[in-house]
């Protein structure tokens, strides 16, 4: 098989650089071979040998689609030029090799599982993808910003170093942004036996501490008993799951988890985030063992859908003018939430105008999958690797997308900026804060 | 020549055939079981509720999207299956043989459904050697694969029309048609054998566990 034809602008990602050249050709024969004997099995040997190489896949995947269907970028050729070259030569690969293969898997490919919907076997490529990721990772091959998230998680739990000081100061100054809503809100810590515990992932207290703001506005006017705990597995992300370091990521499931035991809550509702409901819900469990969490876990658009539609939150005043959505990929095509999102935002949006493709066909934001976590290097082709949404944005007219999900909030802000849509991005509960009836008794 | 192809090679072709494909599924069963997640994702329901939205034709968003792709793949696979079970000529040698029969095809239309499948493996050729994406992943083996399933038909539709030599063409013939059968379980022509497979537990994954949809 002729090798891809790849045009790429240099990038300097300076682990990947420097780990590449430290790595030895045993080392890497080792870790190619000890991952896929010993952590893949029947999956994996079946997909390359049923995978007809028809390339129906190529349709599926935004990153073709948006560089004008360059054939590096499609699904099958990500395979092509990482595992069955792995498989073929039985893990005697170069360094050169193993970068490119963390470049595609990392950096090229954010494992939304969009083109398995669309091979006609239901091959999972993504799996693969977390496959090479995987190998990658335990060869220390893994892009340097998303490499410090992980660090980040095994040092403090948390993915954006937050200290365990900070993380108390802000819940308790966002309290008192959420007591601006409601005087008499309160955001509970540690309180044992409560019916909901709250997580949020790491770039809530870092940088959008407002949500927990909102939140405890929320919780008040819902007459939710919840709780945050004060201690570390507060946070409910994980970027060792994307890194392929699932030792870390099964830490990181395994505190939250033990967090919402220890504080005897009956669920754990976690805020607008889809790679972190993955980790929680399907990722980490599985590759404990557990199968399934072991307290139920529930995503904001599920909670808010219950809300709504049992009437503890009341509509006052729906968002005005025309207003659309992403379907993040990790709720929506891999969790089912697609009704739902589309049943809160009719109720709290006057104008809600969906988009095409939309629900579970709906393209990636491009900036999931851990891929907006590879940093400002790989920034430029992140963004333009994703044409594709901004016309599908475009087309709909909306002053406004709501992103339920942290990642696509980041990566469709970088995409609306790049391609001067001049449209807002926002979180569903700052939607629903303004749209929310607050009760007289409850008022300032 | 005729005798041993038609007679103990058949028989060897059966036996890998069937063989191999118990093997194959079998080797592909056990591995599925070093893995926490095949199994326990496993749910009749949504198996077949992704193959009933997979095997027939426009049941799904992306069939749809490409109509032609959809038709000549449907076309080309159903009577690629049908066509030598169904086959006067096959029926007649079974019953000679072991005095079993069935119901078989009308002569003409069995010599159309030939040509489709010929028309079909045209058409993929064309596919490997014009779109860029096909034509990247496509090495020596796709062509071989497409030769080993072309060749029984090309050769059937000459034998049947006794165009010229018809006594070697129906050697090479029934050697194409028994290539063709050991080569499925050793080859990715076994999407013939995993397809269900597959299907079975994206769909259970899909639906079954993450309470979404592959369609």
């Amino acid at each position: 098989m002729k090798p891809t034809i790849v045009k790429r602008e240099p990038v300097v990602d300076d682990a990947l650089d420097h780990c590449a050249t430290k790595l030895t050709p045993e080392q890497i024969e080792k870790v190619v071979n000890e991952v896929i004997d010993k952590e893949t099995g029947g999956r994996l040997w079946t997909y390359v040998n049923t995978c007809i190489h028809c390339g129906l896949c190529a349709e599926a995947c935004q990153w073709y689609l948006s560089n004008d269907r360059d054939v590096s970028y499609a699904p099958v050729t990500k395979v092509k030029d990482t595992i069955w070259v792995m498989l073929e030569k039985k893990g005697k690969v170069d360094a050169a090799f193993i970068k490119r293969c963390s470049e595609i898997a990392h950096t090229e490919c954010n494992v939304c599982r969009r083109c398995g919907m669309y091979c006609p076997f239901g091959i999972d490529i993504a799996y693969m993808m977390m496959v090479v990721r995987r190998i990658c990772a335990k060869l220390e091959m893994v892009p340097l910003y998303l490499q410090d998230t992980v660090h980040s998680h095994a040092a403090t739990m948390n993915q954006m170093w937050v200290k365990p000081d900070e993380w108390i100061d802000t819940l308790q100054w966002q309290e008192e942004e959420g007591q601006g809503y409601v005087p008499s809100a309160r955001l509970p810590l540690e309180k044992e036996g409560a019916e909901v515990m709250y997580s949020v992932i790491g770039p809530e207290p870092k940088f959008l501490a407002q949500l927990l703001g909102n939140i405890t506005a929320i919780m008040k006017v819902a007459n939710i008993d919840w709780t945050m705990p004060a201690t570390a597995g507060w946070d409910n992300s994980n970027m060792a799951m994307y890194s392929g370091d699932f030792e870390v990521m099964a830490r990181v499931e395994r505190l939250h988890y033990e967090t919402a035991q220890r504080l005897k809550v009956k669920k754990i509702v976690m805020g607008e985030c889809g790679h972190a409901f993955r980790g929680a819900e399907y990722d980490g469990p599985t590759w404990m063992g557990w199968m399934r969490p072991p307290i139920p876990l529930i995503h904001a658009i599920s909670f808010y859908y219950d809300l709504i539609i049992s009437g503890r939150i009341k509509i006052a005043k729906k968002a005005e003018g025309p207003i659309t959505v992403q379907d993040p990929c990790n709720v929506i095509r891999n969790a089912g939430l697609g009704k739902k999102l589309r049943y809160i935002m009719n109720a709290v949006c006057e104008n809600f105008v969906d988009v095409t493709p939309n629900d579970r066909h709906n393209y990636c934001c491009n900036a999931g999958g851990g891929v907006i976590n590879v940093g400002p290097p790989w920034k430029k082709k992140r963004v333009q690797g994703n044409r594709i949404k901004a016309e599908q944005f475009k087309r709909t007219g909306a002053h406004t997308i709501v992103t339920p999900c942290h990642n696509c909030h980041s990566g469709i802000e970088d995409i609306v900026n790049t391609y001067k849509l001049g449209m807002h991005v926002k979180f569903f509960s700052e939607i629903l804060i303004e749209a929310m009836e607050i009760p007289e008794d409850l008022q300032p | 020549m005729y005798e041993f192809v038609s007679g103990p090679l058949v028989w060897i072709a059966f036996i890998i055939f069937i063989g191999g494909s118990l093997y194959r599924i079998y080797y592909m069963l056990s591995n599925s079981k070093k893995e926490t997640v095949v199994f326990p994702h496993m749910s009749l329901e949504h198996s077949l509720a992704s193959l009933v939205h997979w095997v027939i034709p426009f049941n799904n968003q992306y069939m749809r999207k490409r109509p032609i792709f959809t038709i000549v793949s449907f076309a080309f696979h159903i009577c690629l299956v049908f066509t030598p079970i169904f086959l006067l000529a096959h029926v007649i040698l079974l019953d000679e043989s072991w005095n079993i029969s069935w119901w078989s095809l009308p002569e003409g239309v069995a010599d159309w459904m030939t040509i489709i499948v010929i028309a079909g493996c045209i058409f993929f050729l064309y596919r490997r050697l014009t779109d860029p994406v096909v034509k990247n992943v496509t090495d020596g083996s796709d062509y071989l694969l497409l030769a080993i399933t072309a060749l029984p038909f090309i050769t059937g539709f000459i034998a049947y029309h006794q165009l010229f030599a018809y006594k070697t063409i129906l050697i090479v013939h029934i050697l194409a048609g028994e290539i063709m059968l050991i080569a499925i379980p050793f080859t990715r022509l076994s999407h013939m054998l995993f397809f269900v497979f597959t299907r079975a537990y994206f769909g259970s994954e899909q639906g079954h566990v993450k309470h979404s949809k592959d369609w």
